[in-house]
């Protein structure tokens, strides 16, 4: 059998599968709809958690990060994965206990005003839409390069996907199929690691196998450590160290802002908090805690040896070949213009980094669109052949665009052809990208729909809104969301995949210093939580858009965009905390409850929350 | 409140100190072939973490049952008297 006809057989497979999970746990209640009528076993809830979180980001993006990057690569690594240690120690057990559906639920009960509610509904909704929008493109890539649909296509089936089991089921219908989603994904992505690290290293764990000797018969620099090959490589090829801390931009400061930033914005996303309220009770909110993490850290664990693997595999299989020995895995991925080739006219391909400058020939087209870089080929064609007189060098118009080395997102996906493996390892690679930006959309889809339906519609305008009533906005709000974010996917507008990754900052700056206040303190009021909330947002917003956007220097102690998230933070609870003292404090029912929420709980747990 | 504090101490001396702030330093060393500092980013830190959380599990649901047996005890020398 063909890749494709692999392909087609595991998506067919694994999509039916998530569809009869689905009609099994379908719901008939808004309890059910939002928070799976509070029934989740810790550990179930702990593998939907780990699917619900890492995304099309998390599987294809980060390890050809981490590959393109090395050391700094680790910000993403203990950035996405230290933020669970605040979320399961600071956080979860504590927002279970005080009971409600959603996170603008908490800061609107816990800051008895309607406006905290609906600044942090805003900050929901725009940090929930952007995140949507790159799973979509996840989808889109899986589809055109292994369907070889059409990416509009591509979308449209899978949102359709998602639209059926989430107006089903709900947050039920969504948990279940996500447990489903993580085996596919953990095994998509465990399963070629280790049979590369197999064949490249005999050691088949592949976190040892990164550490070890390089052993393949014929390898390039086999009897010696796979690092060290890396490193010397890189040196020769004028990369930065892949080993060294602090090289390039990536000094201290930044590597420090960018991975607290990263931690504390995965504490403060709210479809990671809201799965949380669908446990029994606070003990199980804190087990499900750290099975989310042991999920998770089986991928994460697994991805710095995958980026490993694959520069390895990248460098070896294209630098210094000739137009007829390049892999077959370049010639397809080439279609999608995400690596391409741009000859100096010697006929080899050189892959050289920033320290060789003018030597580099391989490129990703990026953002340009066709006719632009046709444009830059053509004019590129003609200095080759006038020898410089006429035309223009493209391989200098691609590096002041930024467009040096491939695009990360392949890497993952190539890496199993890269190594040579079966057909059904790379269907199966396939199959995983999906089923984590699938799962991920869902959850993201189901915190979108409950903030309008529940937040806005049942707690602001209309609270005599019936049960059934509410149920059916429910439906048809995540009907309209799957709608919206599946344009978006098919025509995303050129800022999305930048501001995904600043998602982090903003819920950085915005709900955690809220959420930590609302707990921890029985004397912050509403005014300082909303002021806290809007000049963090405000500030960290401000920065990445004048940076990003208009060119203006770093000038905070020259922390990148990425990083600002960290002093948003440190805004937030600034003003937060100056601002209380001249605040009317809460009210005495709201101290009760908060000084409550700290107490040892109850052999049973009080249920559905009192507001209802 | 005392574990969440340690804990979180734990978690910044592992996640931002030998991850980030003194990686250069550790990477003198090499610990299973890899440079110590590097080990750290990409796997001992993810690996830290996942203890911190078991830990924290674990003696709250202690501390949790220590608690109940208390609060039982004195609810059953109330009814005794």
């Amino acid at each position: 059998m063909t890749v494709q006809q692999y392909t087609f057989l595991f998506v067919g497979l694994t999509f039916s599968l998530y569809l009869f999970v689905a009609w099994r746990a379908r719901v008939r209640d808004t309890g059910g709809f939002y928070v799976a009528g509070r029934g989740v076993p810790a550990i179930a809830n702990g593998m939907a958690t780990a699917a619900d979180w890492m995304s099309a980001a998390s599987f294809l993006g980060m390890a050809g990060s981490i590959s393109l990057l090395g050391y700094a690569g680790g910000v993403y690594l203990m950035g996405w994965t230290g933020g669970f240690v605040l979320l399961a120690v600071l956080l979860a057990p504590y927002l279970r206990k005080f009971g409600r559906f959603t996170v603008p639920d908490f800061v609107g009960d816990r800051f008895e005003s309607g406006t905290a509610r609906f600044v942090a509904l805003l900050c929901a909704l725009f940090i929930s839409f952007t995140y949507v929008a790159g799973q979509m493109r996840g989808v889109g890539i899986v589809f055109a390069r292994f369907l070889e649909v059409d990416v509009t296509i591509g979308v449209i089936i899978g949102m359709a996907l998602v639209f059926v089991y989430a107006t089903l089921g709900g947050m039920k219908g969504i948990t279940y199929t996500q447990v489903a989603q993580y085996w596919v994904l953990i095994c998509a992505f465990v399963i070629p690691v280790a049979a590369i690290s197999w064949q490249l290293t005999g050691q088949p764990v592949p976190q040892l196998g990164m550490g070890s000797v390089v052993t393949g018969s014929g390898a390039q620099g086999a009897g010696e450590r796979l690092l060290d090959i890396l490193n010397a490589i890189h040196e020769d090829l004028g990369f930065l160290s892949y080993t060294d801390a602090f090289t390039g931009n990536w000094d201290r400061t930044n590597v420090f802002c960018t991975t607290l930033a990263l931690m504390v914005g995965t504490a403060g996303l709210p479809h990671v908090i809201v799965r949380f309220y669908t446990v029994k009770n606070v003990r199980a909110a804190r087990w499900s805690g750290f099975w989310a993490l042991l999920f998770i850290s089986f991928l994460y664990l697994s991805a710095p040896a995958t980026a490993a693997f694959a520069r390895y595999y990248v460098i070896n299989s294209l630098d210094g070949k000739v137009e007829s020995e390049l892999p077959s895995w370049y010639q397809t991925w080439s279609k999608t213009g995400l690596i391409v080739w741009l000859d100096d006219g010697d006929g080899e391909l050189a892959y050289r980094g920033a320290g060789r400058p003018g030597e580099n020939e391989l490129f990703r087209i990026g953002k340009l669109s066709k006719a632009e870089f046709e444009g830059i080929t053509s004019d590129h064609q003609q200095w080759l052949d006038t020898g410089g007189d006429q035309g223009r060098d493209g391989r200098v118009i691609m590096t002041e665009r930024k467009l040096d080395g491939p695009d990360a997102d392949i890497l993952v996906l190539a890496m199993p052809e890269m190594a040579n493996l079966a057909a059904w390892i790379i269907a199966l690679v396939a199959a995983g990208g999906l089923a984590a930006a699938l799962s991920t959309a869902s959850g993201l889809l189901l915190v979108i729909s409950s903030s309008i339906a529940h937040d806005f519609y049942y707690r602001m305008i209309r609270p005599d809104a019936t049960e059934a009533q509410r149920l059916r906005l429910s439906r048809i709000t995540i009907g309209v969301a799957v709608v919206i974010a599946g344009i978006v996917g098919i025509y995303p507008p050129g800022f999305v995949a930048q501001v995904v990754a600043f998602a982090f900052g903003l819920a950085a700056s915005s709900f955690f210093p809220v959420l930590v206040l609302g707990i921890f303190s029985v004397r912050v009021g509403a005014v300082p939580a909303v002021a806290g909330m809007v000049s963090g947002i405000g500030f960290t917003g401000t920065y990445i858009l004048s940076t990003v956007y208009f060119g203006v220097d770093h000038w905070c102690f020259g922390i990148g965009p990425q990083g600002i998230g960290t002093i948003g933070m440190l805004v937030n609870f600034a003003v937060a905390g100056v601002l209380t003292p001249f605040c009317k404090p809460p009210s005495q029912a709201v101290r009760k409850l908060v000084q409550s929420i700290r107490d040892p709980e109850e052999e049973v747990d009080a249920g559905p929350p009192v507001a209802h | 409140m005392r574990l969440t504090f340690g804990l979180l101490i734990v978690w910044a001396i592992v996640g931002l100190g030998c991850g980030v702030l003194l990686a250069d330093v550790l990477n003198q060393f090499t610990f299973l072939g890899f440079p110590l500092g590097f080990w750290f980013a990409q796997q001992g830190a993810i690996i830290t973490f996942v203890v911190l959380i078991l830990i924290y599990a674990l003696t709250m649901a202690r501390l949790d049952r220590r608690l109940r047996t208390d609060l039982q005890a004195i609810a059953a020398e109330e009814n005794a008297s």
